[in-house]
């Protein structure tokens, strides 16, 4: 089942050459980029591991490629995401982050159900497969 | 058939000519002096528009390696030509960014095991796309201390020199002799470093002209007598120890604002624009170089 988190999920797996073009942008808007990574892709987990510091002070998307390699070297089979922070003031958040690999069989996400009292229904999201 | 497809070609080759000799007309107005760095420059940015030009009617070639090692005595203008070859080389299209990082041996080697290849990598990864200027560049080697780390760092350095070619430019910088010595004992470096500049002294002319350009800059002038006094300060200057070029013209320069000021001072309200910008002879009279000549002179 293909993960569908971030920008650009829907579309096909983007090149070295596009993430280039994409934190060139980010770059370009001062905003520092940071590459994250993590097994499990439940969506409620939002703080991945951070694969190194975040780049501030990069002038070009080189750098970054670099590490995102680095990255997929050290962790081929987990997913690898690149964020982009904006730190001015007022937004001083993440403005962009979008997946740069994943693992060859990505896990399964599930819908479960479980029974309360009475006709009480919960749901929860499971991992499988991983 | 062939002159069909080269017209349309040949525009943007000439329009790039005309932009580098432009460039180095830019160049010549804002240097004074330093005749061989010109020339490399010249060198370097004709092999750059002729290899665009190639590329542009289908000749493959590699692109030169650029990586730079400029020798010369201190204020000779190294850090400047370092900071000018970012813009040119950018502008030339070698350098994606253009930008310069200056680092020392501070910035490169840690204090630990283990802290110096981050730390590096860190400094290579800012200076990616851009110049990477390093000052004093045999300080890095340190061969009386066999455990020092800066080792580590010379061989990030030279692993990113030649896997990164088209990513970033070193330029390594320091004195004539103690840069000779550390390519001797680094062989990996003189061999991945294709262009030597050697940055020669000043001779007096040049510095008159740097100076005359400084003040022109600050929105000051000499008179007469000030032009005379700085050129004879000039000859005892270079005479004496730790004469350090173009730097020790620019604080001659300082300490003459102060005088100047001081001088200015106490008639404030009276002074006029001609006042406020001239720098006359007693300013320049009153340094501590001329202090020989005064007791010599009471001597005799």
């Amino acid at each position: 089942m293909r993960i569908t988190q971030g920008t650009f999920s829907f579309l096909p797996d983007l090149t070295d050459a596009q993430i280039c073009a994409q934190v060139d942008h980010c770059l370009a808007k001062g905003w520092a980029v940071s590459v994250e990574h993590t097994d499990d892709i439940h969506p409620r987990n939002t703080y991945w591991e951070m694969f190194g510091m975040p780049m501030f002070d990069l002038h070009d998307a080189a750098g970054a490629l670099q590490e995102i390699a680095a990255c997929r070297a050290t962790f081929p089979e987990r997913y690898i995401r690149v964020n982009a922070f904006d730190s001015t003031r007022g937004w001083e958040t993440v403005r962009l982050s979008f997946i740069v690999n994943r693992p060859k069989v990505e896990p399964e996400l599930r819908l479960a159900r479980t029974e309360g009292p009475g006709r009480l229904q919960r749901y929860a999201i499971e991992t499988r497969g991983r | 058939m062939s002159s069909a497809l080269t017209l349309p070609e040949s525009a943007p080759a000439t329009g790039h000519s005309a932009d580098v000799s432009a460039l180095l007309a830019e160049l010549d107005a804002e240097l004074v002096g330093l005749a061989p760095v010109k020339r490399r420059i010249a060198e370097i940015a004709a092999l750059l528009a002729v290899d665009q030009a190639r590329a542009a009617i289908g000749l493959k070639g590699t692109a030169p390696g650029l990586h730079m090692s400029f020798t010369g005595n201190p204020g000779t203008g190294k850090t400047t030509v370092a900071l000018k070859m970012a813009g040119i080389l950018h502008r030339l299209g070698y350098v994606r960014k253009g930008h310069l990082v200056a680092v020392t041996r501070d910035d490169l080697v840690g204090q630990y095991i283990g802290h110096t290849a981050p730390k590096t990598r860190e400094v290579l990864k800012k200076a990616m796309g851009g110049v990477l200027f390093i000052d004093e560049a045999y300080y890095l080697y340190r061969p009386e201390n066999e455990r020092d780390y800066g080792q580590e760092a010379i061989e990030i350095l030279l692993q990113a020199m030649e896997n990164q070619r088209g990513d970033l430019v070193v330029i390594l910088a320091g004195y004539k002799d103690r840069m000779a010595r550390f390519f001797e004992c680094n062989p990996g470096f003189s061999s991945r470093v294709a262009h030597h500049v050697d940055f020669p002294d000043y001779t007096r002319e040049e510095l008159m002209k740097i100076a005359t350009l400084m003040l022109g800059r600050l929105g000051y002038a000499f008179d007469e007598g000030a032009t005379a006094a700085f050129e004879r300060y000039l000859e005892r200057r270079m005479a004496q120890p730790h004469f350090a070029n173009a730097r020790s013209v620019r604080n001659a320069l300082d300490r003459a604002r102060l005088r100047h000021a001081s001088r200015v001072f106490p008639r404030l309200e009276a002074a006029g624009r001609e006042a406020l910008t001239t720098f006359i002879a007693d300013d320049i009279l009153a340094s501590r170089v001329f202090e020989g000549e005064e007791t010599g002179a009471t001597h005799a």
